[in-house]
């Protein structure tokens, strides 16, 4: 399988686990897996993106423009900001809650992410889904991330089994947070899977 | 067994294969994971530690090579000029185990404050330096660091960067790892004790061993000639020689040469290929080392070709390259005509900017909010330094007027002290920059009678790089509960006129403590001591009442990540609040509620 997966989000939202659990997966199909993460100073409050790169043709360890099969986005704004990765034919699974930055709520920009939604709305190619408000519902927001990749996988988007991603998730969620990782991978599968994409 | 790790991760299992005896070295974005990867594999005959700083790493690991262990020293590339001291003279003394110093570069630069060139340290000190491409190359490259420098008796530099360190990949693994056995140190004053007579002949040992490397380097399995013959070709280093690696999969016959040992320059390798190459496009980052070397070459040996590069103006002299930019310079190059979109988003809404900032709860905030407030209406110098609280320089703090390296702020402060009278000067530093370098600044403050406040801002780690212990934590790399080096103590030993410890989260305690140490004469400080949210997590929240009268006096003065706007009303998002409680002390009408 040839696939570049790009994650992207604010610092602290959990993209790292997603794209490490995306990459363990693939490879325990049989893939050749790179990833990277950008970490330190942009970590803290900014735009942060996990770039992972199944099979063998991927030697640059980011992804080149126009080339993501996928987009998981965790953040309205943030997929606008990397749009541009998103190839022709690919998908980009957008969370439409907004983080709003600190700099918004300084200068008093009403900043909410509805513009951003809509402006990807009308690019078309995306699956929209209020995922933070789905994670809520489930008890906490914690598990934003493993609920987004149930929805990319429900998708049929991210080209690996959804019994792989499962156990993978229980091998690396803590324990005691197991089961509620797996309801919000499940309710994401099912958002996923309802959109028709596959 | 195979583990997926990151480059660094990658470079540490390398050297735990290559049987390293001693690893030292100071945390810094893009290095810091050598250190912590090496440390998942605690076995006898392995000594691992954190030192206070780089030109500390340095000197311990040199011992351990004078006595034909193996050593491993890692840092970031503004770490090496720390360390330039002692690496300057070891290149003259040399080793005997091997010893490899490993500089990670950082184009961008991402988190660093230069865009310095490691290529250009070896070159400098006269000792090889090895450039990997990616993890997995990496992995390997080390090993063959340690053979090289053992070989010829030198220490090395590895010079990965910032995409090779942080991009993963599935490496070798091994259960158990067995050090090098090594014969140990033998006294010999006239190959170990540094003198003007031995400089001088060894400098010209070095010189002419450096002819012979470069010939040995010349059969290098990572120096690599693909693709061609052509009259067109492309050389490239690094993480570069991957992106054109990926844009000329689909673009066969170019020929794509690659050299991974940039000093000693693989003379003759290069001489081999550049036969019937009428033009040459060279892509690397930072400096344009290989693309001056070939300049050399040419002129040497009267070779005729076209060298384009940073210094022909063809690719940027500064910043990172990616996939994207080396592939528009290879299609201008190659005359490839462009079909796709850029990629763009000009008809895109405007996007939020995210600069970053401290976290919610951080203590630093507090800190430096208590002596914004207490200083209010002063003439004052705010002197910051290397580590998250940098980012104090963000509004609304506005609280950092300089930043330049490890341990400048308190120095800088006693200059400004000496030349006006009139203005209060502060130094802030964290606990780890502040045992890295601050002391000895301390120190001279005292002895040539500054009038400064030093700010310790002690949150117990080293947060900035990943929460390494330091000395004051109590705890080291070998997993040993120590004393602890007492901050307090120190500065009493040195003989500050006051020294004041505090937490910050008090408003009311810190802004006295500020107020009483500014008005003093001499060197005084304070400790702001607060641990790190990100290290104790806190299970308190505040929330806004009902009495908020809506003034966002709150957001406006502390600058809260978890303080917003929703439906025009300040809300604090309680995923994010720790309860520290610092806008509840800000708040005119105490609205806000809990916390501590
Ligand atoms: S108590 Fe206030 S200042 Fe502290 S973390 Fe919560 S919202 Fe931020
Ligand atoms: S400072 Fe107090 S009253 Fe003013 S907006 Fe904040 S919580 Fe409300």
């Amino acid at each position: 399988m040839d696939k570049d997966i790009l994650i992207c989000g604010v610092g602290g939202q959990g993209t790292v686990l997603a794209s490490g659990i995306i990459a363990a997966a693939a490879m325990a199909e049989g893939n050749v897996v790179h990833s990277a993460e950008t970490i330190g100073m942009a970590q803290r409050g900014g735009p942060v993106t996990s770039h992972v790169r199944i099979g063998d043709k991927a030697f640059s360890p980011l992804i080149p423009l126009n080339k993501a099969d996928l987009i998981i986005g965790f953040e309205p704004s943030e997929v606008v900001r990397n749009i541009g990765y998103l190839s022709a034919q690919g998908i980009a699974v957008v969370n439409t809650t907004a983080v709003k930055p600190v700099t918004a709520s300084l200068s008093g920009s009403g900043y909410d992410g509805s513009e951003m939604t809509a402006y990807l709305k009308k690019r078309g190619n995306c699956i929209f889904a209020d995922a933070t408000a789905e994670c809520e519902s489930l008890g906490s927001v914690r598990f934003l991330n493993i609920l987004l990749l149930g929805i990319a996988a429900g998708s049929g988007r991210l080209g690996i089994k959804k019994e792989t991603m499962m156990s993978v998730i229980e091998k690396r969620v803590p324990e005691k947070f197991r089961e509620a990782n797996i309801n919000a991978f499940i309710k994401g599968y099912d958002i996923g899977s309802a959109t028709g994409q596959g | 067994m195979k583990e997926y790790v990151m480059g660094n991760g990658a470079i540490a299992l390398g050297a735990l294969k290559a049987g390293v005896n001693v690893v030292c070295g100071y945390p810094g974005t893009p290095s810091s994971e050598i250190i912590e990867t090496i440390a998942k594999y605690p076995h006898e005959g392995l000594h691992l530690e954190w030192s206070v700083n780089e030109k500390a790493a340095l000197e311990v690991a040199a011992a351990a090579a004078y006595s034909g262990a193996r050593a491993l020293v890692t840092m970031k590339q503004v770490g090496l000029n720390v360390a330039s001291d002692p690496l300057m003279s070891l290149a003259y003394v040399g080793v005997e185990g091997g010893m490899v110093v490993v500089s990670a570069d950082d184009p961008g630069p991402i988190s660093s404050q230069t865009e310095q060139d490691s290529r250009r340290f070896a070159e400098f000190a006269r000792i090889p330096v090895f450039d990997p491409a990616s993890a997995e190359e990496a992995f390997e490259m080390i090993q063959d660091a340690f053979t090289y420098s053992e070989k010829y008796k030198t220490p090395v530099i590895f010079r990965p960067t910032t995409r090779v360190d942080h991009g993963y990949a599935a490496i070798e693994a091994a259960d158990t790892y067995t050090p090098k056995s090594f014969e140990g140190f033998k006294k010999d004053p006239g190959r170990f004790v540094i003198f003007p007579r031995l400089s001088y002949k060894n400098h010209g040992m070095i010189e002419e061993r450096n002819v012979r490397i470069g010939e040995d380097l010349s059969s290098y399995r990572f120096n690599t000639a693909e693709g061609g013959p052509s009259a067109k070709a492309v050389l490239a280093g690094g993480i570069s020689y991957m992106y054109a690696k990926e844009f000329l999969q689909d673009h066969p016959g170019v020929t794509l040469i690659r050299i991974a040992t940039a000093y000693p320059f693989p003379e003759s390798f290069m001489l081999d290929k550049l036969k019937g190459v009428e033009e040459l496009l060279c892509l690397e980052e930072l400096s344009p080392y290989l693309e001056e070397q070939v300049l050399k070459l040419a002129g040497r040996y009267g070779i005729t070709l076209k060298v384009y590069g940073k210094i022909s103006g063809h690719v940027p002299a500064m910043g990172e390259n990616s996939a994207d930019s080396v592939k528009n310079i290879l299609k201008d190059f190659l005359g490839i005509e462009s079909l796709e979109s850029s990629g763009g988003v000009s008809d895109a809404p405007a996007l939020p900017a995210r600069p970053p900032v401290l976290c919610a709860g951080c203590p630093h905030r507090a800190s430096f909010y208590a002596v914004k407030k207490a200083m209010e209406g002063e003439k004052t110098y705010y002197c910051g330094d290397i580590g998250c609280y940098t980012l104090g320089n963000a509004m609304p703090l506005d609280m950092v007027d300089t930043c330049l390296c490890m341990g400048a702020g308190v120095t800088m402060a006693q200059g400004f002290s000496h030349i006006d009278k009139d203005g209060k000067a502060f130094a802030f530093i964290g606990d780890s920059t502040f045992f890295a370098s601050g002391m000895t600044g301390v120190v001279n403050a005292v002895y040539n009678e500054a009038d400064i406040t030093v700010c310790i801002l002690d949150n117990s780690t080293t947060a900035m790089t990943g929460h390494q212990p330091h000395p004051g934590t109590g705890r080291n790399m070998m997993g040993h509960v120590i004393q602890k080096v007492s901050i307090p103590k120190i500065l009493e030993g040195i003989g500050l006129t006051k020294v004041i410890t505090v937490d910050p989260l008090d408003l009311k305690a810190a802004v006295s403590a500020v107020k009483e140490c500014a008005g003093l004469k001499g060197v005084k400080a304070i400790i702001f001591k607060s641990p790190c949210i990100a290290i104790e997590k806190s299970s308190k929240k505040c929330t806004i009442g009902d009495d908020c009268i809506n003034c966002k006096k709150c957001i406006r003065e502390t600058g809260c990540p978890a303080l917003s706007l929703s439906e025009g009303r300040v809300v604090i998002d309680a995923s994010m609040c720790t309860g520290c409680a610092l806008c509840s002390q800000v708040c005119p009408v105490s609205a806000v509620k809990g916390g501590v």
